[in-house]
């Protein structure tokens, strides 16, 4: 293990599954010579050159589904969608095309794509750069939809996922390119596995379902809830498509409560999914109502942001609402 | 480019008579309701896949559209399996998921069918990149409509492939109609040709002679092969029937249709193989025969076939 930042775990785990199979290729806007909008790809287009770091126009719908046809073809491509809001121009191909091609044609393709996007607030950059559209993706058979907390994480699921036969949405977080932390090396190659949940913390009182960013924001209120004497569990899904309904489940089962946390719109996110399961399944587990934490029905306002995006404080909230009350 | 021999024009003959009967079946099984959901037929533009595909081998790959029968038949496609396909049922190339619309055959590089207009364009460029990343002289055709060239993913496909340099070839079939709108309601220009220009991409374009065709296509195949990058052709062709089966065409005119009806691409060759000695009309009785009963075992194939149980019904959605 080695300290790096998230942005360079990105960049490693590309690096090591370039070198280990020379299928895997790069393409996307100023992936290149410029070595990625937020710098995830520095450095691999002097090392692999451009047949293998793929320079492409602004054209999301083109190079994506031209990567799904190298994929159908045998190859294992990388997509990078600048922004995850521009990835709303590549729709046609995620969902009519990659996400269909295995299945419409009888399994007859496998399509290994990853598209890598990074998603959420914290830049001020307004409603066109900010969005959390993961729920969108996990809607869609045919596709797994992952997301990365940490520089350890974001290494190892992003491995994991461009070895992975399906297509994969791979979201990152721009708040958490800069984050400081420990990751594997590239003898240690560590693989973590799709659809597997990360308990971050344990805790007996409650269970914080959530991911990406909002891990940390998680974590954070636990401290603050430590002191006021309730324990909180935070379980880190990492793949929101398949997710982890065993951990989920095991970890209401003891703690009897349930709080789910992302930074995506509330209204119809992925806590609406584990919400509904979780009282379709295991509402005899619970103590008092689930409670969920999300941005607000809004587009991210420019000067509102702060206001805008969850925080530690509003999962406190949401704790404390449900440790109140009981069904 | 040499002419074509006896025996090339001959299988030009037998492909185009191949792919206008299996459609015709299609029509009639599709009319009985033995084939369900849309029915899109190209009949009167036989001859574009029959050329084309004269060029292919089975490592390159094709993109077709929702009015994609003939290019699978040209590109070698098994009808026996293709109409259980299309029967929806488990022996055919996907299991009876595709029909008519998504029909593929991963074997000999038929990438599909695409329910999205302009959809498979961007998917054939994908082929042509692997082809070019593994070094081999594979090429890619992607075959649409003068319809789909009004979509961002024709106009985002010319671009990456100029740049790049694809081993791909854009053919496309300049029927006139874009479902229900002629091309003078959705294009400015007349051909095709002209949006090419725009990319630096050669372009011509060649009326539904299959010979034409042939001599076009074989340029810009090789062309690509060479490494040469992409080109597109142009088929200016007559779709006869409507959008899709049982479409009345009201927006068209029972005289714009009869006049698309009278330029056939199939009997103005038969007339120029007899003209020109090539196969006298007993032969061409005997093709028309022959790939009749063809067409004939093939339904009674797909009747025979099973359809897939529900419980199929989440098998190998993820690998």
């Amino acid at each position: 293990m080695k300290e790096t930042r998230y942005i360079f775990a990105i960049k490693e785990a590309m690096e090591e599954e370039m070198e280990r199979d020379e299928n895997v290729f790069l393409i996307g806007e100023d992936v290149g010579l410029a070595g990625g909008s937020f710098g995830a790809s520095k450095g691999l287009y002097e090392k692999f050159g451009p047949e293998r770091v793929v320079d492409t126009p602004i054209s999301e719908l083109g190079f994506t589904s031209l990567a799904a046809g190298a994929a159908s073809c045998g190859l294992r491509p990388i997509v990078e969608i600048m922004f995850m809001d521009f990835v709303t121009c590549a729709m046609d191909s995620i969902v009519n095309q990659i996400a269909k091609m295995r299945y419409m044609f009888g399994n007859q393709y496998t399509v290994p794509v990853v598209v890598r996007m990074p998603e959420g607030g914290g830049l001020n950059a307004g409603p066109q750069h900010s969005q959390c559209l993961e729920a969108w993706f996990a809607h869609v058979p045919g596709l797994k939809v992952v997301m990365a907390a940490t520089p350890h994480d974001v290494k190892g699921l992003l491995k994991a996922s461009i070895r992975d036969d399906n297509p994969v949405i791979f979201i990152e977080n721009k708040t958490l390119h800069a984050m400081k932390g420990m990751a594997a090396e590239a003898d240690e190659d560590v693989v973590l596995p799709l659809g597997k949940a990360d308990v971050k913390l344990r805790g007996g009182d409650v269970t914080i379902v959530t991911a990406s960013r909002m891990v940390h924001e998680s974590l954070k209120a636990a401290k603050i809830l430590e002191q006021e004497g309730i324990g909180a569990e935070v379980v880190d899904l990492m793949t929101i498509q398949p997710w982890d309904r065993q951990t989920v489940f095991e970890s209401v089962a003891r703690t009897h409560r349930l709080v789910i946390a992302h930074e995506a719109v509330k209204q119809f996110g992925f806590g609406a999914e584990i919400a509904a399961a979780a009282a379709e399944e295991i509402l005899d587990e619970l103590d008092a109502p689930i409670v969920r934490v999300g941005a607000p029905f809004a587009p991210a306002s420019y000067s509102l942001e702060k206001y805008y995006v969850p925080s530690a404080d509003d999962v406190v909230a949401a704790v404390k609402s449900t440790m109140e009350r009981t069904l | 480019m040499n002419r074509p021999s006896k025996d090339m024009l001959t299988d030009f003959y037998t492909m185009m008579v191949r792919i206008r009967k299996v459609e015709e079946m299609l029509m009639e099984v599709f009319s009985r309701g033995e084939i369900l959901g849309f029915l899109h037929v190209s009949i009167g533009q036989e001859a574009a896949p029959a050329a084309v595909c004269a060029h292919l081998n089975a490592n390159d790959s094709i993109s077709t559209t929702h009015r994609g029968h003939g290019w699978a038949v040209a590109k070698g496609i098994e009808i026996r399996r293709a109409m259980a396909e299309l029967f929806g049922k488990k022996e055919g190339f996907c299991l009876g998921r595709s029909g008519s619309m998504h029909l593929a055959d991963a074997g000999i590089g038929i990438m599909g069918a695409n329910g999205i207009v302009g959809g498979g364009i961007p998917i054939a460029a994908g082929a042509a990149f692997a082809a070019q990343y593994k070094k081999t002289d594979h090429v890619a055709v992607a075959t649409f409509g003068e319809g789909a060239t009004g979509e961002g993913a024709f106009h985002e496909t010319m671009n990456l492939a100029a740049i790049r340099k694809l081993p791909l070839v854009f053919v496309c079939e300049n029927n006139g109609w874009a479902e229900f709108s002629p091309r003078t309601v959705h294009m400015p220009v007349e051909s095709v040709t002209s949006r090419a220009l725009a990319y630096d991409i050669p372009a011509v374009s060649v009326s539904n002679r299959v010979v034409e065709i042939y001599e076009a296509a074989g340029e810009a195949v090789r062309r690509a092969r060479e490494g040469k990058g992409p080109s597109l052709l142009e088929i200016r062709c007559n779709r006869w029937h409507g959008h899709y089966v049982g479409d009345a065409q009201k927006y068209r005119g029972k005289e714009k249709v009869e006049e698309a009806m009278a330029e056939d691409c199939i009997a103005d060759f038969e007339a120029e193989l007899i003209k020109g000695r090539v196969l006298k009309r007993k032969d061409l009785d005997r093709i028309q025969a022959e790939v009749s009963a063809e067409v004939e075992d093939a339904v009674n194939f797909a009747r025979q076939c099973t359809y897939p149980d529900v419980s199929e019904m989440l098998e190998g959605l993820y690998v």
